[in-house]
């Protein structure tokens, strides 16, 4: 019986809430039980936006995130606020493009990968969010990392179909980053 | 298996109430509900229904009261302070016997409030909120998939009964998403002789009406209606029982705060604490039957609530103050953790 918790953090149109979709239809193509809860208050209107997925092999109790396994975080902000939250042996990816701090606690397991430049050296700019979101895959096992064309599929619209390549590549790109 | 959809528990309102047959949506967005009426919107004109944006949440009832008149499926959605304003229109549609299904995704009150998620709104549901003697069936999802499941209910049960059922749910499940399955919706038609749909002078004509100057007629009306209430109270509550076979502690949770709950009864468990969980599904009628044979087996009982404490009345009423009961809750928009929960599980647990 296995429950994985994981935030992602960072600034609106940072692609937060849509990284959070794919780990949530993956899993769901997975046949696992999760729930997918976006930042909907201020703080969103605000500028920072956060989504809580909870993937498990149970019913999911409550889907919001109080201690998380996994967090990703996209902006300084982000991390300041939920660093301490993180559940002890619980890792940590930052992209450090955008995030000059360091993680001092030794309890977590933390990588540094800098997502935003990694996103437009390779022509794709916006997507540094599946970057990290595939170094977070290689990080936690909560879902597996294959059919990941197919669950694009389940839930891009056909006149975007066109995207998902870019968004495959640059989810390996964080799977393979080392 | 049944085929899974990812939906926000919002839509998964909406579509469920399309698959129940209502085709009249008549709303004025507010969030966080406005999902709602935004996938009416989308969808209503392609099927042959009505979407309507009135131009208040005043005017938005009236019209249901008015399409229910007809006996057609209609509904409405809003949020704390747009339900306010429509409980005029709730109160006429009690008096004249209609049925409606009125959403409620909760926020922080009172005023206007904020648009986080709370649970503010039980005694407004459960206890009148408009004027006179009457009463809603009030069903509080858990889960997206019971966001639709008890939409599909409550059209059922607002059918059959001739009245109002209200989905009081909140911030979280209304923008949370989950698998979720249409397949074993049951969608029950009833008969409604009593519709006004044109009677080409085949049959006495229908009125629908809540004015009765008469008194002596009103209290006839009243005394009618409260036979009906008893035989929902008799025949409709209900509930989820988790963990209680042995429970020596019980948890009194409703919508939301059962999720938070559950997590803290698991972790109690582990520590080896006797605790169970009572999920009222309907909070009215409210599961009162099992809350009393609960107080026969379990020495305390505590009321998580998104709120200053308003179901933890009904849990005394119908424990009949057998039970110690106390209030485990946050306000305005904050959720208790688990963490919260748990502690006072084990205060009830040293007997504090």
């Amino acid at each position: 019986m296995k429950t994985t918790q994981i935030l992602i953090a960072g600034f609106g149109g940072q692609g937060v809430l849509f990284a959070g979709k794919f780990l949530a239809y993956k899993a769901m193509n997975e046949n696992k039980n999760l729930s997918w809860l976006p930042s909907y208050g201020p703080e969103m209107r605000g500028g920072t936006a956060n989504c809580s997925v909870v993937i498990s092999d149970m019913p999911v109790g409550s889907p919001i995130i109080t201690t998380p396994d996994v967090l990703i975080a996209m902006n300084l902000p982000s991390l300041t606020k939920f660093v301490d939250t993180v559940a002890p042996g619980g890792k940590i990816i930052i992209d450090s493009t955008l995030i000059d701090a360091k993680v001092e606690r030794t309890d977590v397991e933390v990588f540094y990968i800098p997502a935003t430049q990694m996103a437009k050296d390779a022509g794709f700019a916006t997507l540094s969010n599946m970057i990290l979101l595939g170094k977070a895959m290689a990080a936690c096992d909560a879902v597996s990392f294959d059919n990941l064309k197919e669950t694009f599929e389940t839930f891009i619209p056909a006149k975007k179909a066109g995207l998902i390549d870019m968004n495959c590549q640059a989810l390996k790109l964080g799977y393979d980053f080392t | 298996m049944a085929e899974k959809v990812l939906m926000k528990g919002n839509e998964a309102i909406a579509e469920a109430a399309i698959r129940a047959g209502c085709r009249h949506y008549f709303g004025y967005p507010i969030t966080p509900q406005t999902e709602i009426a935004a996938y009416m919107a989308k969808k209503m004109p392609k099927i042959g229904g009505v979407f309507l944006q009135a131009e208040s949440e005043i005017a938005s009832i009236n019209m249901v009261y008015g399409a229910a008149a007809t006996g057609m499926r209609v509904m409405t959605s809003s949020s704390s302070p747009g339900i306010s304003l429509k409980t005029e229109g709730l109160s006429y549609i009690a008096g004249s016997d209609v049925p409606a299904l009125v959403v409620n995704v909760q926020r922080g009150g009172p005023g206007l409030g904020g648009i986080q998620p709370s649970q503010s709104d039980y005694f407004q549901a459960t206890k009148g909120g408009g004027h006179g003697d009457y009463r809603m069936i009030v069903l509080a999802p858990a889960s997206v998939q019971e966001m639709a499941s008890l939409t599909i209910k409550g059209f059922n049960l607002a059918d059959k009964y001739r009245m109002t059922s209200m989905i009081l749910a909140d911030g979280t499940i209304g923008q949370m998403m989950e698998p979720i399955s249409f397949e074993d919706a049951e969608i029950e038609t009833y008969e409604k002789p009593w519709a006004l749909t044109g009677h080409g002078n085949a049959r006495k004509h229908n009125i629908v009406n809540s004015l009765y100057l008469q008194p002596d007629a009103l209290e006839r009306t009243n005394f009618e209606r409260y036979e009906k209430y008893a035989a929902i109270e008799e025949n409709e509550p209900m509930w989820e029982e988790y963990m209680m076979e042995d429970a020596e502690i019980c948890v009194v949770a409703f919508g939301i705060a059962s999720r938070v709950a559950k997590n803290a009864v698991v972790a109690a468990r582990a520590e080896g604490i006797k605790v169970g969980l009572i999920r009222p599904i309907t909070l009215w009628p409210f599961p009162t039957k099992a809350l009393r044979k609960a107080a026969d087996q379990c020495k305390r009982f505590i009321s998580v609530e998104l709120n200053m404490g308003q179901m933890i009345e009904d849990v005394r009423l119908a424990t009949e103050c057998k039970r110690p009961v106390s209030l485990c809750h946050r306000a305005g928009g904050m959720i208790p953790s688990p963490e919260q929960v748990l502690e006072s599980i084990r205060k009830a647990q040293k007997g504090e």
